[in-house]
């Protein structure tokens, strides 16, 4: 008896349907409160090759939701976890962990080694990337995304008899700023939406994969948690939308996706030095001065990582959910913003205006900075 | 009494961010004929929408350009969400 009996049995599924499941190679990006989900039942299914896209390691706060990790993993790799994971549970499938971001810069060759890209990713830089890389490489996408109470389901970019090929862009044409629409870390979620999701997100994966059902090509679905109620709708190609999408390799290579979805954001002091004493585990301060600056800082409990060495150090602020920068007069502060935003695009960066020498920074009485 | 079909509410479903700056998920208009009214009428009514972006259902077809529909048209406002 095959672990697959269940489903080979299955009426349109049969023999044939668990062949092209076991030839099918999937990557999984983000493996979070969607990816989890999904990378248990399309290991379950017998997916026979599963790639894990991750650079974040595991937080306390995730295990609500992404159900592949336990306590002890907290501060490991959630790629290599997840990968170790399945593999230990299965043998016969091929687990593959790539434990970094992806980025313009590094994902076309990750993407072009699978058949269809799931993507459970947890920030707009990210989506729009992938959706344009999938476009390029002509891979299908299985989209999810959830706010709050509300997730949303998407078949993108599958050639399809009698249908037009639609992407993420022809859903949502325009990359909106990181700061309009907030993610998990700030409005909370329960667990178990991400799971609804990302299972849905497994199931039209396994479905167009082995050719059962009719999966919802072309359409978007919203689910809502309170009600418990679904809203369908349909994705048509725009001509426009179309053009902003990189027209090969090299463009998409050059593309700033962190820029293109104007990632950071401008904070003043008043709010920086709330949003610390409000979540001091998940909140961090970090002055991007030169050591040697005057003044020297004891007012503000911060770490310092000057801008010249930010790009070697950057794995110092792994753990935090949001990172507050400042510098003397918020210039360097704003480069660094958008430095960082390349390696973390889904944490919050924020860059505090005018520096220390602004009139509300917690030092400006003390020291008179000029 | 009944409303004449000129001045008959349309319904607007809002999801994520949108319902939260709207203060509902669901709202009316009334007198407005197409989806480039209707962002102008939503722009003018709710301030808290300003630089928000969200695409627009007619009768459960995202649409791109100026598009008409009738009072009985079912309209949607769906933002992108980008959490995972």
């Amino acid at each position: 008896m095959s672990r697959f009996e269940r489903q080979i049995i299955l009426p349109g599924f049969g023999a044939a349907g668990q062949e092209k499941l076991r030839q099918a190679k999937v990557l999984v990006i983000g493996a979070g409160g969607l990816g989890c989900p999904a990378l248990l039942y399309l290991a379950a299914a017998g997916v026979g090759t599963i790639g894990i896209a991750d650079g974040d390691v595991v937080a306390v706060s995730n295990l609500n939701r992404q159900i592949i990790f336990g306590e002890g993993d907290v501060g490991k790799m959630k790629a290599e976890v997840a990968a170790g994971f399945l593999q230990k549970k299965y043998s016969d499938i091929r687990v593959e962990a790539i434990p970094k971001f992806l980025t313009a810069s590094n994902s076309l060759p990750v993407i072009g080694k699978y058949d269809l890209v799931l993507d459970g990713s947890d920030n707009f830089p990210t989506r729009y990337m992938v959706n344009d890389a999938c476009v390029l490489l002509s891979k299908p996408i299985i989209l999810g995304a959830i706010y709050q109470n509300e997730g949303q389901v998407a078949v993108l970019n599958v050639m399809a008899e009698d249908q037009p090929l639609v992407d993420y862009r022809d859903l949502y044409p325009e990359p909106p700023a990181a700061y309009e629409i907030p993610n998990c870390n700030e409005t909370g979620v329960l667990g178990v939406l991400p799971g609804i999701i990302g299972t849905m997100q497994a199931a039209e994966t396994i479905k167009l994969l082995s050719g059962y059902g009719k999966p919802m090509i072309n359409k978007v679905l919203v689910f809502r948690l309170p009600e418990f109620s679904f809203y369908e709708m349909g994705i048509l190609p725009n001509a426009a939308s179309k053009k902003k999408i990189p027209a090969n390799a090299g463009a998409f290579a050059a593309m700033d996706y962190s820029i293109a979805c104007a990632a950071t954001v401008a904070i003043n002091w008043g709010g920086a030095l709330s949003m610390q004493s409000k979540y001091p585990d998940n909140v961090l301060l970090v002055d991007v001065r030169e050591i040697d600056e005057k003044p020297v800082l004891k007012e503000i409990e911060c770490i310092n990582i000057p801008l010249s060495v930010l790009e070697k150090e950057y794995g110092r602020l792994l753990m935090a959910d949001s990172i507050l920068l400042f510098c003397h007069s918020g210039i360097r502060s704003e480069k660094a913003a958008y430095t960082l935003k390349k390696f973390y695009p889904a944490k919050n960066i924020y860059s505090i205006q005018g520096g220390l020498m602004h009139p509300q920074s917690p030092i400006h009485h003390q020291h008179h900075v000029t | 009494m009944q409303q004449s079909a000129e001045t008959k509410d349309i319904k607007i479903i809002a999801f994520g961010i949108i319902a939260e700056k709207i203060g509902g998920r669901e709202l009316v208009c009334n007198g407005i004929s197409d989806t480039g009214a209707l962002r102008q009428w939503l722009a003018n009514k709710y301030p808290g929408l300003n630089g928000l972006k969200f695409s627009i259902a007619v009768n459960r077809k995202l649409v791109h350009e100026n598009c008409t529909f009738d009072n009985e048209s079912e309209i949607a406002l769906l933002p992108p969400f980008s959490g995972g």
